[in-house]
């Protein structure tokens, strides 16, 4: 059951990525280049997913102590904004202008085969390992 | 240069919170790209029902935009024209930053952000602030 609750969350996911072209480098760079032909459709995007998610969570999220399933709700991370995130952070940022790509759409691409995503993918992999290993 | 599209954007957008909210509600899981695919590779610590629902959420990311694609004018893209050594450096940044900052646009930028976490709002203004410092540099000041 739980499988194809992720199969079909994967496929909207991904849906949303194509229609909202979040999935398109160019649209990425022209969303990030303010001081160019900017484009700032991709606002709209984060703007369609925060409302959607957030009037959902604070609505009927947050009251509940488990999920339908019977598992635990996610904890928000009480931590403190340290080194590790915002080094984190930034190292991604960079690699996201570089590319135009991170980790939803880069997997969302791979259905072209293009030889350049799949390459994209196998290193962020290999990165994220490298990534969660160095956390303290 | 590309069109100002902010209907499809908003809708796509949508989507992609209800995907979110869903799969919070159903089995409490955070829909966080960079989050599902380093836990597919830390078999040790989890059951077979949790790896089985990471790998089929990583299928529909790469099923849902060839089934978008094959009835309306929505599609991934085919080709990329940067260099092949970009791509590299690019990718490992991004894998390194989302493993080591615990979380990308998606776990952090919607997720977190959608439930006020403080950590997640501080994470997206710093990636989105180098991501916008990293294209001006690019664009503006090497002019590649």
């Amino acid at each position: 059951m739980k499988s194809i609750i992720g199969l079909f969350c994967g496929i909207i996911f991904g849906a949303g990525l194509t229609v909202s072209q979040m999935v398109n480098p160019l649209k990425v760079f022209n969303f990030l280049d303010v001081f160019g032909h900017w484009d700032p459709s991709l606002a709209f995007v984060m703007m369609g997913a925060l409302t959607v998610f957030g009037i959902g969570y604070f609505l009927f999220l947050k009251p509940r102590t488990h999920a339908i399933n019977g598992e635990d709700m996610p904890l928000i991370p009480k931590g403190a904004i340290d080194k590790q995130l915002l080094v984190g952070a930034s190292l991604f940022g960079i690699g996201w202008g570089l590319t135009g790509i991170c980790p939803g759409p880069g997997i969302a691409n791979l259905g072209s085969l293009n030889p350049d995503i799949l390459v994209f993918v196998a290193v962020m992999t290999v990165g994220l390992i490298i990534g969660n290993k160095l956390q303290r | 240069m590309t069109e100002f599209t902010p209907v499809s954007a908003l809708l796509g957008g949508a989507l992609i919170g209800l995907s979110a909210f869903i799969l919070m509600l159903t089995i409490g899981r955070i829909a966080g790209c960079s989050g599902i695919v380093i836990n597919i590779f830390r078999i040790k610590n989890q059951s077979k029902s949790h790896l089985f629902w990471r790998i089929s959420f990583v299928v529909g990311l790469v099923v849902g935009p060839l089934i978008i694609g094959s009835f309306t004018q929505f599609s991934i893209p085919t080709t990329y024209d940067f260099p092949r050594f970009i791509m590299i450096v690019g990718a490992l940044l991004v894998g390194i930053g989302a493993g080591l900052g615990n979380g990308c646009t998606s776990g952090h930028g919607i997720c977190g952000m959608g439930r006020l976490s403080i950590r997640s709002v501080a994470a997206t203004i710093t990636f989105m602030t180098t991501a916008f410092i990293t294209v001006f540099i690019v664009r503006h000041l090497l002019e590649l």
